[in-house]
């Protein structure tokens, strides 16, 4: 999941019919310093191209996405620190080109959502084993379905396994 | 309808809602400027051959509401509002200064020769950097300058005068009132 | 001509989908036999009819009709004739044909084989099944009619898209239309239960056939675009969370969800409302995405027409289907008494678990994947919602999922004994710990993530082994008996270990190609050699070729390690010239313990070439793991049991009491 994402010709895939160019490999100027050179392509894999929307700049051949890893690499080469780079970016096009959304207000949802949903279910979950539970046992007990009678055959059974399942 | 039945249909409701709005309203191919209200990022670049003194971030600040067009000679859709522009200066509504985006400066000057040359400056902006500063990412973009150098608006694509009345002439009739 | 003769057919297809949709759902209420039997019929004649409208749009691209304004944009008369046909299909009105017809032929399969089924039921399902027909063929007739004409003819077609022209992807859309649609079955059955106001045992058993087929449909679908994606992008990557892939994942993992919650249903006779919304929401996830897809909501949308008209259209029909079978399922589900006895430790507590885990799943991919609409719709900021907000919100859920698959099989239905099954997985546990110490020595270190994820493999392989073994009583009496268990174990037992093992597959795949990658990128010169992942990449130097309708760019790379002879990779950049564009072709070398992958691009003119090579060890397991998995569905729905209409709701009791316990997809 290291590469970005080439969105156009994935609708193409899951939803065939688009027109457009790939071509992967490219040539161009790399930082000397090979530890900087992987901080440069670690933050472009967390920008969005403009231009060819679901793909990072280090994935795109579009100029605009050429013109912005160097961008990043004159940054990274500066000294500046990953946020430091990523915020010159933020400033001039927006969020949006954060593959990796920041946690604030506007994504407060987003971020916690997941969280409210798992503890949500896991409430509704709880409610209904705990319901389910505590039914009077004496009502099952004296009225055993047809369901539960042949399961209770079953158990008795020899050829069932020390766990109730009959095999 | 308890809660716990009706909350499935309620949030698809809320979808519903929200795509209806978006199919008709919202652009996902459009990024709006950042720099909307804050003064235009500084710059000074030198002018396309034969077309005036060159562009600076001091000369946006005019007094007036005007527009810096970015365009360039290799851009099609360029040619769909150049004409607008040409109707624009001829009848004095607006400034509109040009800024020339990753072009050669031969093929810029050819083109505002062929065309005519609808702006006061022109910067050529060779590497694409200012544009980049500008938060730019295609031509035509078309930024409103206010009258102390701020942009006030961008317009994503070709400028027709149907946008130029929706989104332009308020700005200019603010700014003059 | 034969455009006229497929829009007729189609129009009389529309026509008895009408009929389809009402008469027997009239008939079912007043229990008119005449009119309920009338829907099988139909379903036979609404298949007839799209079958031939279907053949009239191939001959069409067959013969190259260029009369035919589908035909000229996406077809051309040199196209080799396998993507002629699946030219067919690979455009936005054929495709809709082709998910109308899958429909059709869904619903001619429950006329076929679900002769044992009440003919109530079968009614109101075939209508169902006709009123989704009939959204479909309006939504071709009046918005995307594949059979318009034009006129004059041109003397050649526009071309398909080079990347289109690939036999994995030919065949990648009828797959997932075949899960996509087969999920149609699934919410038919929905609705006829929330009609009757009755949902039994004999009912899940009903569903789960059509679940499985769907949901083994929808994991190819799924694996096929990923394996395509590797190896033609030419990024070496396969999955990339756009929202075009989330579109197919998330009815997968509510079809995944469903088949769990459906076995409780068919033993516990509980979870009945949760099973239905369930059913109904994994078929609106995929009506879903179709919107998502086609209307131009999304950023990935530049591929279908942004014609409003269609958005609309798919909206509308979205709010009547999705919008009303929730507000039925409001109205209805109240209703439904749900079964005994439920012990948190049990089978179906651990079926709970699984069902929580996965919805939130679902939720949390379609949250991300709406977010930005909702938040631009509500206050106009942009935001982007990548790769790595999915795969930070996935992994937490998705970790205790694998780590409860192992665990759950073993419990017992009603009340699981928790100390034997911590005592039985004791050995599972321990092979996963060494496994990921050896790991840990073996690589001198690893990332925490990477030993999680070797860790997990080990403990879901073992501990799925561990439970079937423990199911045919291996080494625990004669082999001879074990034997006999194994041959009478139900299928859809063994079904349920296969899966589960592809599921471990699918983990070992990711965890080491993702953490134990290596690559160069660079520009490589003739006769230059780059070690990557252990192998010598030797460089050959690079030639023009010609082929067919394109010029490419053939670099010619050795790959070796120590003394052996080695193998030779040729990746190609290629150039199309009818339409215009270029195509990466990688060379791949797939082994079982990695795989090679080479990439030549740009020349920099001094016989340099811009080249990427990965190494990415154990890859393959990923597809090889989800080919498992289908395996397993496919297994389980050889199942004797399984059969369609085998069930009679008349005998119930037979129906559950033979039931064994260990069901699962």
């Amino acid at each position: 999941m290291k590469s970005g994402l080439r969105s156009l010709i994935l609708a193409l895939l899951f939803a065939p019919m688009v027109l457009l160019s790939t071509s992967a490999v490219f040539i161009e100027e790399r930082l000397d310093d090979p530890e900087m050179e992987a901080r440069a392509r670690e933050i472009s894999a967390g920008i969005r191209c403009l231009v060819c929307q679901n793909q990072s700049i280090l994935d795109s051949n579009a100029d605009l996405a050429k013109d912005l890893r160097q961008i990043v690499r004159e940054r990274v080469s500066l000294g500046e620190d990953d946020d430091k780079v990523r915020e010159f970016l933020v400033i001039r096009y927006g969020d949006w080109v954060l593959l990796d959304p920041q946690f604030k207000l506007s994504t407060l949802f987003l971020w916690l959502g997941p969280a409210v949903i798992f503890i949500m279910g896991a409430f509704a979950a709880f409610m209904f084993l705990r319901g389910r539970n505590r039914q009077p046992d004496m009502e099952v007990a004296n009225e055993l379905t047809a369901d539960e009678e042949a399961e209770l055959k079953d158990l008795i059974n020899p050829e069932t396994d020390r766990f109730g399942r009959n095999s | 309808m308890r809660l716990r039945f009706s909350a499935p249909v309620l949030t698809f409701a809320a979808i519903a809602v929200v795509m209806w709005y978006a199919l008709f309203n919202l652009n996902p191919a459009e990024i709006p400027s950042e720099l909307v209200s804050k003064p235009a990022p500084e710059f000074s670049l030198d002018p396309v051959p034969g077309y005036g003194p060159g562009l600076a971030q001091a000369d946006l600040a005019t007094g007036k509401v005007t527009l810096l067009n970015v365009f360039a000679s290799w851009c099609v859709a360029c040619l769909a509002e150049h004409p607008f522009f040409m109707e624009l200066k001829k009848q004095n509504l607006v400034e509109i200064y040009g800024l020339n985006y990753k072009d050669k400066p031969n093929a810029a000057a050819q083109w505002l020769n062929r065309h005519r040359n609808p702006y006061e400056r022109t910067g050529m902006d060779l590497k694409g950097r200012v544009g980049i500063d500008f938060g730019v990412y295609g031509v035509p973009e078309t930024f409103v300058i206010s009258a102390d150098g701020k942009i006030l608006d961008k317009i994503i694509g070709p400028v027709s005068k149907d946008i130029f009345d929706i989104r332009i002439r308020p700005l200019l009739k603010e700014a003059g009132s | 001509m034969v455009a006229e003769i497929g829009q007729f057919v189609l129009i009389l297809a529309l026509v008895t989908a009408c009929f389809q949709s009402v008469l027997p759902l009239v008939g079912a209420a007043r229990s008119n036999r005449p009119m309920m039997r009338f829907a099988s019929n139909a379903a036979f004649v609404q298949f007839a009819a799209i079958t031939g409208a279907f053949a009239c749009l191939t001959v069409g691209y067959v013969t190259s009709d260029f009369s035919i304004l589908n035909v000229v944009n996406n077809s051309h008369s040199l196209k080799p004739m396998l993507y002629k046909i699946s030219g067919v299909w690979g455009n936005h009105e054929g495709s809709l044909l082709l998910w109308s017809w899958i429909l059709a032929l869904f619903g001619l399969a429950v006329a076929l084989f679900g002769r044992n089924l009440p003919d109530g039921l079968k009614a109101r399902v075939l209508a169902i099944q006709g009123l989704i027909g009939v959204g479909f063929l309006m939504f071709i007739l009046f918005t995307s009619n594949p059979f318009e004409r034009v006129n004059p003819a041109p003397l050649d077609g526009n071309g398909l898209n080079p990347l289109l022209q690939d036999p994995g992807l030919a065949f990648h859309p009828p797959f997932l239309y075949l899960g996509y649609v087969g999920l149609s079955i699934t919410f038919s059955f929905a609705i006829a239960a929330l009609i009757e106001g009755r949902v039994d045992p004999a009912w899940a058993r009903w569903v789960r056939p059509w679940t499985l087929a769907a949901w083994g449909f929808l994991t190819i679908g799924i694996a096929l675009g990923s394996w395509w994606a590797y190896y033609e992008l030419g990024w070496g990557g396969w999955w990339f969370w756009d929202p075009v892939e989330n579109a197919s994942f998330m009815p997968w993992l509510a079809a995944t969800a469903l088949l769990h919650s459906a076995i409780v249903v068919e033993k516990r006779d509980a979870l009945k409302n949760w099973t239905i919304l369930l059913a109904i929401i994994a078929f609106s996830l995929s009506l879903l995405g179709t919107f998502l897809v086609r209307s131009g909501v999304l950023n990935s949308v530049h591929a279908f027409a942004s014609d409003p008209a269609r958005g609309v259209f798919i909206l509308m029909f979205l709010i009547f289907v999705i919008g009303g079978s929730l507000l039925l399922y409001g109205i209805r589900a109240p209703m439904m008494k749900g079964g005994g006895l439920f012990a948190p430790i049990s089978r179906e507590g651990a079926l709970v678990l699984n069902n929580l885990l996965l919805s939130t799943i679902t939720a949390t991919v379609l949250l991300g994947t709406l977010y930005p609409i909702f938040l631009d719709a509500f206050t106009g900021a942009k935001v982007s919602v990548g790769p790595p907000y999915f795969e930070a919100t996935f992994l937490p859920l998705a970790i205790p999922l694998v780590a409860a698959m192992a665990f759950g099989p073993f419990l017992a239905w009603k009340r699981g004994d928790l100390a034997g099954v911590i005592s039985r997985l004791k050995f599972a546990l321990l092979v996963a710990l060494a496994f990921a110490g050896f790991i840990w020595w073996w690589q001198t270190g690893a990332p925490i993530m990477a030993l999680l994820g070797m860790g997990l493999f080990a403990w879901l392989l073992v501990g799925s082994v561990l439970e079937w073994m423990e199911r045919i009583k291996l080494f625990r009496g004669p082999l001879a008996s074990s034997w006999k268990r194994m041959i009478q174990l139900p299928r859809s037992a063994h079904g349920m270990t296969v899966a589960h093992i592809g599921v471990a597959l699918v983990i070992l795949g990711i965890t080491a190609s993702e953490s134990w990658q290596s690559e160069h990128l660079g520009v490589m010169r003739p006769g230059e050699i780059v070690t990557v992942g252990g192998y010598d990449f030797r460089f050959d130097g690079a030639e023009t070729i010609t082929g067919p309708n394109y010029d490419a760019v053939r670099g010619t790379f050795l790959a070796y390690t120590g003394g052996n002879k080695g193998v030779y990779l040729y990746p190609e950049q290629r150039r199309y010239t009818d339409p215009p564009m270029e195509t990466t072709e990688a060379a791949i070398r797939p082994m079982l313990s990695a795989d090679l992958y080479a990439v030549i691009g740009e020349a920099d003119g001094k016989g340099g070439y811009a080249v990427r090579i990965y190494h990415k060890p154990f890859i393959s397991w990923i597809w090889i793991g989800a080919f498992v998995m289908f395996a397993g569905g496919a297994l389980s729905l050889s199942d004797r049991r399984l059969r369609l209409g085998a069930p009679e709701r008349a005998k119930q009791e037979p129906a559950v009491s033979s039931a064994p316990s260990g069901v699962k997809g």
